[in-house]
């Protein structure tokens, strides 16, 4: 039986797709304006939520999604007021929420948390709810990406100027920030919280090597998302390897190749 | 009649020390003026303050007759140069994309450029003379080159205030010239122009009204006024005297301290 045969692998397949367009999209803004590093503490943010939620009964998607938008809008908000380094806020966050949610996770008894598939992905891990997030979570980063391109756009090439023509630039850092979180949650089943931001820069880095059109960069990224997300997900079928990792590993040779094969520097 | 900007009495800090005092000053439609004094004299900062970006500390300013950070909308009627474009070269971007950002502040939130705006953006790049680089990424141009598309951008707003920081930074002396005959030509159809420049050679020429800026302000009418103004040694905190050597004056500068011991 082949790997569509799996209701889990079309589950998981449909979720990659959506997780792969996400993040090669807002990944484009992310590699642009130098926030890897910023997604890796949403992220980390992220699985904090998880644990929290574990242990109130909530859904930890749900828990991770309130907690990384509240890191992500922490983020916008201490870096406009500019009183410390945003990578200093980051990186206090980043430890603290792992630190949180490993700690908090050891408390729980009874059934037995998938806490590796929190971190690594778990394509077993797709349940039809989690699916329907996944519609929603995309819905809502396509639609924001696709009303807000040209502000996006504007305060990562030149913030300041988007200042001066009279952009919410800290509302607009705040949204994009957002979509960061959103991505990351969306990610977080198949992927898992230690290498979403992996996903959020590989594809993106990847189309920077091939393009220099903004534009044509956002399409691309998109696509080598997808496909990597995909591939990924059947290499790991048959290997049976944790999602994430293959994924990511699969993503890094691609980019590995296209620094090897693209002509000229940049 | 109403000035398109007009300072009253402003005073700006930075860390508890005075950048700006006192200022004012005033930019009627139509003016071009021009804003010279020394390296942190505070110049950029008065366009910062006219642009709504730092708010003084104490006085009044108005650009439109609104204080400039309530202008809104009405921002897309200033276009600006910065002084220095803090922006990434390698960014995949192609010169009529960053052109285009000019028209982004008339757009407003989340509607795309059209037909209208890329002409205007085509239109501004004419004017700084580099349309065939319009399809060309931002990291494949020269510097003067860049500066030339960050001069269209400012363009592409169809401003009615112009404010230009240094702008002919890094731009060779023949382009330089038309680039001051451009904006006269732009400040005949009425718009407001300020710029901040070191270049004595286009005060004397092409504007109304010089103001010399080192904390204080003092603005002079023709430039030969200017040139004769003894006030101005005790503004930059040097002596800087011009020169005539046929048409084209020339600015030396001197350290106070010579000046004192009589050692012109
Ligand atoms: N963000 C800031 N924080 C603290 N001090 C500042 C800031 N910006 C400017 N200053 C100080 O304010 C003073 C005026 O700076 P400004 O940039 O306005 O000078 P300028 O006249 O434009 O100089 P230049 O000719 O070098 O461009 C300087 O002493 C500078 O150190
Ligand atoms: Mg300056």
């Amino acid at each position: 039986m082949s790997f569509l045969g799996y209701v889990f692998m079309q589950r998981a397949l449909i979720a990659g797709a959506l997780i792969g367009a996400g993040a090669g999209t807002v990944g484009v803004y992310v590699v642009l304006r130098g926030f890897s590093f910023i997604g890796a503490g949403i992220a980390h943010a992220a699985f904090g939520g998880v644990a929290i939620a574990f242990l109130v009964g909530m859904d930890p998607l749900l828990g991770a999604l309130v907690f990384s938008l509240l890191v992500a809008w922490g983020i916008a908000y201490t870096s406009r007021r500019a009183a410390i380094k945003e990578e200093v806020a980051v990186g206090v966050l980043f430890a603290t929420s792992m630190a949180l949610g490993i700690f908090l996770l050891s408390f729980i008894r009874g059934p037995r948390v998938d806490l590796l598939g929190y971190l690594f992905g778990n394509i077993l891990a797709v349940s039809s709810r989690d699916l329907v997030l996944s519609f929603v979570l995309a819905g809502v980063v396509f639609l924001a990406v696709l009303f807000l391109y040209k502000e996006f756009l504007f305060i990562v090439f030149d913030p300041g100027m988007a200042e001066v023509a009279g952009f919410p630039v800290g509302l607009l850092q705040g949204a994009l920030l957002s979509l960061v979180a959103l991505t990351v949650v969306l990610s977080l089943r198949v992927v898992g919280a230690v290498l979403v931001a992996a996903l959020l820069v590989i594809p993106a880095a990847t189309a920077y090597q091939l393009v220099r059109d903004f534009h044509k960069m956002v399409f691309l990224s998109a696509c080598i998302g997808v496909l990597e997300v995909i591939g990924g997900l059947i290499i790991s079928f048959y290997l049976d390897t944790p999602s994430g990792p293959t994924i990511v590993l699969l993503s890094a040779s691609l980019f590995g190749l296209v620094l090897l094969f693209r002509k000229g520097t940049r | 009649m109403s000035s398109v900007v007009e300072l009253r009495g402003v005073w700006v800090d930075f860390g508890g020390h005075p950048v700006l005092e006192d200022i004012t000053f005033s930019a009627a439609a139509g003016e071009f003026v021009s804003v010279v004094g020394p390296n942190g004299a505070g110049k950029t900062t008065l366009l910062k303050v006219i642009l709504g970006l730092i708010r003084p500390r104490r006085g009044e300013v108005q650009v439109f007759g609104v204080p400039p950070w309530k202008l809104g909308k009405q921002r897309a009627r200033i276009g600006y140069v910065p002084q220095v474009e803090e922006v990434d070269p390698r960014f995949p971007l192609r010169v009529l994309d960053v052109v285009l950002m000019g028209r982004y502040g008339a757009l407003g939130l989340g509607r795309r450029p059209g037909a209208a705006d890329r002409h205007a953006a085509v239109e501004a790049l004419k004017l700084v003379g580099i349309a065939h680089l319009a399809g060309k990424p931002l990291g494949e141009l020269s510097g003067g080159q860049r500066q030339r598309v960050f001069v269209a951008r400012a363009l592409a707003v169809k401003p009615e205030l112009l404010l230009l920081d240094e702008p002919t930074t890094g731009i060779d002396p023949a382009a330089s010239e038309s680039f001051y005959e451009l904006l006269r030509r732009i400040q005949k159809t009425g718009v407001t122009v300020i710029m901040v420049t070191h270049d004595v050679g286009v005060i004397s020429r092409y504007v109304d009204k010089v103001a010399c800026l080192n904390r204080r302000l003092v603005v002079h009418g023709r430039p030969e006024e200017v040139m004769a103004d003894a006030a101005l040694a005790e503004m930059y905190g040097c002596a800087a005297l011009f020169f005539h050597h046929g048409r084209a004056p020339h600015m030396v500068v001197r350290p106070h301290s010579e000046l004192r011991e009589g050692r012109r």
